[in-house]
This record gives structure tokens, C-alpha cells and sequence, in this order.
């Protein structure tokens, strides 16, 4: 039994953003950005999968035990993003615009470092029900 | 009598706070919700008027009126929005959402025609949480 197979974890946050870029001046972000540049910020209820793929435990069973991996989503990522503004309260996005694309990889890279690489990892981010990115492709 | 429900939906900051009260109570009450640098949410609302299908289009309203109606009333004055500093009807008002769904039936009962009825809304501010709201 050396099939490898996909489980996932589905968990979720609630923050506020803004789409800005300094290097732009007002017009060209309004441009850019539109409503998304507001100043006061808006924001989203993001649900976030983790897929995490690998063979299962000869033992358990289990790819991956998705009480841990919940665990390890809840500490490193949940809690420094949920009920957050991601601009001013999280410093990965200091420098780098919060659109999806961008938070969907610093998700990724915080959970790669957590996980072994015997698994291959996989994110996908729902800003809205219809708005939704995927990383690494 | 036939209820329609026409589906909006809006992407807004807020915080939860009451200015009356200091950090620690504020914090105490509402937890995380009540970060100052704010949070934000995907809110669903769904308006339900009631009437009678018109005898020649069989509508009680036109989906599509009543879509812009809400538009042109709320979505468009809370959708990428601050609701605590960018919406004139929320002024001074605490951004719950029990309270945000009683100002948007305000802002709405004036625009609905004569020949149907405001009877419902529901405001979901995640999935797993909503309210809702009958005018009593």
C-alpha cells in the first residue's frame, strides 16, 4: 500500500485589508484598486483548505492526524490572522500588498516550514464564495 | 400572498465598541472583535418582501427592481466599506450586526413600493453566525 492519497483541513478567519501600493500615487491606485483602496480598509470572511498529501501510516492509517494539522493551522496562521487587520497587525504583509494571491502564499510558507517534506502541500484561499486562489500550481 | 427573497452581498470592516467604556472593558465585552485596527467580514443579506402576483406579469416585484433598490440604498454605502467611519447612517452607532440590520431596514422601508411589503431581513456576517430582523 503505497498510494498516496489528499486529506484536508478546512478552518477560517475573519479580517479586514486594504489593496495599496505606495509606489503608486492616489490616482493611479484608485485606478488600480478601486474600492478595494479605501482608506479605512474593508474586509472578508476567508476560508482557507489545507491539502496535505502523502501515504498513508502503515500503523494508523492516517496521511496526516487533521487534529494536528488543525492544530498547527490554529496557532501559526488563526491566531495571528483571525480578527486582524492583515496591512497593520500581521508583519509579512508590512511590505507586501494582502490580495489573495500574496496571503495564500504566506500561508504556504509558514505551514511548508512546519510540515515535513515526505508531504506535499497545497493551499487554497476563498476571500469571497466566488473569489477564491490556489498555491503552489 | 407570496414572499420573495432577493439575495445582496457586501465586504466590510468593523469593529465592535463602545466608546463610553475604556480599552479593558471594551475588550472584556468584545473580545477580539473589538481590535482597534479593525476586522471585516462577507455579510449576506437576503430581503424578503411579501404581496400578490400582478394579474398581467405574475410578479409581486420585479427581482431585478428590488435588487436595485438595495443596491442603490445599502450595498452601495457599506460595500468596501469602514462601517464605523464610512457610513453617514451608522454614525455614533455600535457595528453590530443586530444593530447594522436594523439601520438597513430603515434605509430601506421608505424605497419599496407601495404594492408589496417589507416583511423580512437576514444578515449573515459569517456563515455560521446571522441575524434577523421583522420590523417589531
Amino acid at each position: 500500500m503505497n498510494e498516496k492519497v489528499a486529506v484536508y483541513r478546512k478552518e477560517h478567519f475573519n479580517a479586514a485589508h486594504r489593496l495599496h501600493n505606495d509606489a503608486f500615487d492616489e490616482a493611479t491606485n484608485d485606478k488600480v484598486f478601486g474600492k478595494c483602496n479605501n482608506p479605512h480598509f474593508h474586509g472578508h470572511n476567508y476560508e482557507l483548505i489545507v491539502k496535505v498529501v502523502g501515504v498513508p501510516d502503515k500503523q494508523t492509517g492516517y496521511v496526516y492526524d487533521l487534529k494536528a494539522l488543525s492544530d498547527l493551522i490554529k496557532d501559526n496562521v488563526l491566531k495571528r490572522f483571525d480578527h486582524k487587520n492583515l496591512n497593520l497587525d500581521v508583519p509579512e504583509f508590512k511590505n507586501l500588498n494582502p490580495t489573495a494571491e500574496n496571503i495564500v502564499i504566506v500561508i504556504y510558507n509558514i505551514l511548508r516550514s512546519l510540515i515535513s517534506n515526505q508531504f506535499d502541500l497545497q493551499i487554497r484561499l476563498y476571500e469571497t464564495e466566488r473569489n477564491f486562489v490556489e498555491y503552489p500550481v | 400572498m407570496v414572499y420573495l427573497t432577493r439575495l445582496e452581498h457586501f465586504n466590510a470592516a468593523h469593529k465592535l465598541y463602545n466608546p463610553k467604556w475604556n480599552r479593558e472593558k471594551n475588550e472584556e465585552v468584545f473580545g477580539e472583535c473589538a481590535n482597534e485596527n479593525w476586522h471585516g467580514h462577507n455579510f449576506e443579506l437576503y430581503v424578503t418582501v411579501k404581496g400578490n402576483p400582478d394579474a398581467d406579469s405574475g410578479f409581486i416585484i420585479d427581482a431585478k427592481q428590488l435588487s436595485k433598490i438595495v443596491n442603490e440604498h445599502v450595498i452601495d454605502k457599506l460595500d468596501h466599506k469602514n462601517l464605523n467611519l464610512d457610513v453617514d447612517f451608522l454614525t455614533g452607532k455600535i457595528c453590530s450586526t443586530e444593530i447594522l440590520i436594523v439601520e438597513i431596514w430603515k434605509q430601506l422601508l421608505p424605497h419599496i413600493p407601495n404594492h408589496v411589503q417589507l416583511h423580512s431581513l437576514k444578515l449573515y456576517e459569517t456563515p455560521r453566525i446571522y441575524v434577523e430582523y421583522f420590523g417589531e
